[in-house]
């Protein structure tokens, strides 16, 4: 029996088959020569045989698919041996180029033309570098990049997954995720959330395992099993009894003892936030607005981000609905806001710094909030991503007032902003921590490094001690001002209990959290959460923090959590 | 050489789904045809067979395309192509 270890980021017990995620199709090297036995007539025969095979599988997904992505499907089989991109290639094989560099160099320059089009055109271009890998990986007989098709639902097992992978990902076909690299806060781990999906990430070796193979895996725990035994069967089916009383929220956040903490929804846009309302969120507490956008190359008009604001106002009337401007840059580039070669997007031109390089555009968007906001009866709040300064936020409450917006914030997510939260919130009106980022500049650790995992988690005690700085200056400040926090911490019902200990007035998360979080936060009293969250930053590192308060929450065993 | 002037109707102009329409209905014909702009010389003309052709050509809709082809059936041909791009083709 062979068992690996990596760190469970979303709970669940799942037994299933493995699928590995095809390594991405690497480039075939410049000046790449036909070999010697190859003539150019039978390489540019086998390309077009691979482009065919590649038209012939494309379509038959598109059959299978359905409204927007069966036209794009449709359109993409069709590049597949679109004589645009093949002529171009043939020359290249004619001169001895082997026919993988060939169709390359080809697609590559067939994608910056489409792209220098912009607009539709633009977004077209990275699906040309779909069918260019897709023909490359025909040409190589491997398999060809992206998740793997399969008629039953299987554990996916990737070195980690992009965003651009969950636009391909049919929750329906998984059963869970498990990845050897990534960390608690990678992109793997949002989506196993929002999807309610087991997931396991830092998984080291787990690359190695064969198609086919049976696991288990548990989502909370952090592991996965290789054959696994009849204890393994009676776990799974035992959680399946707790997930299915786990799916319940029933709309109210609250201690043992009464102590209100509205549990809010994280959304990206109309459609998630129709289902968290269905989901009984109690509001809002982060509205990402640049998932409105993200496919976009140019900015959206004022109407057409009042339309999209006014999707999610509507879906929660009378409620609370925190809204951030746009978020672009680092992970998140939006054509027209970042510019993508910074050596260092990190730390670089993100979120409210972009109004530095890009005017007007903050402007224009807080003039189109206001305008959905005066036809809804939304409580509309607006908060300002990556603030750092006391200055910025006063810059940033001065525009809101302008465009007519009466309850500006700013996330803390920068650690300066977080030490000096009573003096930004004489200027603002609430803070939302956030605290993915939070922890990544806390710890200088990069979110999506697998390796740097450990120091990457929201547990760590320097975290923690930062969240109660933010607090105490709140309390400072003296004016009973609101703490928020809309990071993934606040998914996690261990550490939900520790934010609300530690003081934080709200929680905000992927709305399937919600039901877990809420029972785990109505087994505990206020007093004990604060106890629980005194033993945590008190801890000397992230494992005794979560160690020692996961000991003193029972009901955790009880619901498997 | 047969030649043919057609107005695009599609509301998008000739992209998406109405150029994977048009490019898979000349690409089903024995023929060799051409697609440019009204306003653009014939030796600027592009395979209109190529869906990516027909995407950097940018037609909008109320745009003029003139289409040629040479051969046997050509005039029957362009007729039916003509047709297709003076229809809607996003709305079906």
């Amino acid at each position: 029996m062979q068992n690996f270890t990596g760190v469970g980021v979303s709970p669940g017990r799942i037994i299933g088959s493995v699928r590995q995620m095809p390594k991405p199709i690497s480039e075939p090297p410049a000046g790449e020569r036909l070999d010697a036995a190859t003539t150019p007539e039978v390489a540019t025969a086998e390309l077009r045989t691979a482009s065919k095979v590649v038209q012939t599988e494309l379509q038959r997904r598109a059959e299978a698919a359905t409204g927007a992505s069966k036209s794009v499907l449709e359109a993409t089989a069709l590049m597949a041996t679109d004589p645009m991109l093949i002529k171009a290639a043939v020359k290249l094989i004619v001169t001895g180029t082997s026919a993988e560099r060939a169709i390359w160099e080809s697609g590559a320059s067939v994608a910056e033309m489409l792209h220098n089009l912009g607009g539709y055109m633009a977004e077209r271009a990275t699906d040309v570098l779909d069918v260019r890998a897709r023909i490359v990986a025909e040409l190589r007989g491997v398999t060809a990049p992206g998740i793997p098709q399969s008629d039953e639902p299987f554990v996916l097992v990737a070195e980690d997954l992009a965003p651009a992978d969950t636009a391909t990902l049919d929750p329906n076909k998984i059963l869970a995720l498990v990845t050897s690299g990534g960390g608690p806060q990678s992109h793997t781990a949002i989506i196993a959330r929002a999807l309610g999906l087991p997931a396991v990430v830092a998984a080291a070796g787990v690359d190695a395992l064969t198609d086919g193979t049976e696991v288990y895996v548990d989502g909370a725990a952090g592991t996965l099993q290789v054959d696994p035994g009849d204890d393994e069967r009676t776990a799974v089916t035992a959680w399946e009894h707790v997930a299915a009383s786990l799916s319940v929220f029933d709309g109210t956040g609250t201690t043992a003892d009464g102590h209100l903490v509205p549990l809010l929804a994280n959304v990206g846009g109309a459609a998630d936030a129709v289902k968290a309302a269905a989901a009984g969120a109690e509001g809002v507490g982060l509205l990402r607005t640049e998932f409105c956008f993200l496919e976009r190359d140019i900015e959206p008009t004022i109407d057409e981000q009042v339309v999209a604001y006014r999707g999610v106002f509507d879906a929660f009337p009378g409620k609370k609905v925190v809204v951030r401007t746009l978020d672009a840059g680092a992970d998140k580039p939006l054509p027209f806001l970042t510019d993508s070669t910074e050596p260092n997007p990190s730390l670089g031109v993100r979120g409210y710094r972009t109004d530095l390089t890009s005017p007007g555009v903050l402007k224009r968007q807080l003039t189109a909030i206001a305008t959905a906001a005066q036809a809804s009866s939304a409580v509309v709040w607006v908060m300002a991503p990556m603030i750092a300064t006391v200055d910025e936020a006063a810059d940033f409450a001065a525009m809101c007032r302008v465009a007519g917006l009466k309850t500006p914030g700013v996330m803390v997510e920068v650690p300066s902003a977080a030490l000096r939260s009573a003096s930004i919130l004489t200027e603002a009106e609430f803070v939302s921590l956030g605290t993915n980022d939070l922890t990544q500049y806390t710890m200088a650790a990069d979110r999506q490094l697998g390796t740097l995992a450990a120091l990457n988690s929201p547990w760590q005690p320097a975290v923690l001690q930062l969240i109660q700085l933010t607090v105490a200056g709140a309390i400072y400040e003296g004016h009973n001002k609101p703490v928020g926090v809309c990071g993934e911490a606040a998914a996690d019902p261990v550490l939900a209990v520790v934010l609300v200990g530690l003081g934080v007035n709200t929680l905000s998360m992927t709305a399937r959290s919600m039901s877990a979080v809420g029972a785990v936060l109505k087994s505990v009293t206020l007093e004990r959460a604060q106890e629980l969250a005194q033993i945590a930053v008190s801890a000397r590192n992230s494992d005794e923090a979560r160690t020692r308060v996961r000991a003193g929450l029972p009901i955790l065993e009880e619901l498997g959590l | 050489m047969s030649e043919r002037k057609a107005t695009i109707a599609s509301r998008v102009g000739l992209h998406a789904r109405p150029a994977s329409i048009f490019a898979a209905a000349v690409g089903d014909l024995t023929l060799e045809v051409t697609i440019a702009l009204e306003a653009d010389p014939a030796e600027d003309a592009m395979d209109a067979s190529s869906i990516l052709s027909l995407m950097s050509l940018g037609a909008a809709n109320g745009d003029i395309v003139v289409l040629r082809a040479e051969g046997d059936g050509a005039d029957e041909a362009l007729e039916s192509l003509v047709k297709l791009l003076e229809t809607d083709l996003d709305a079906e």
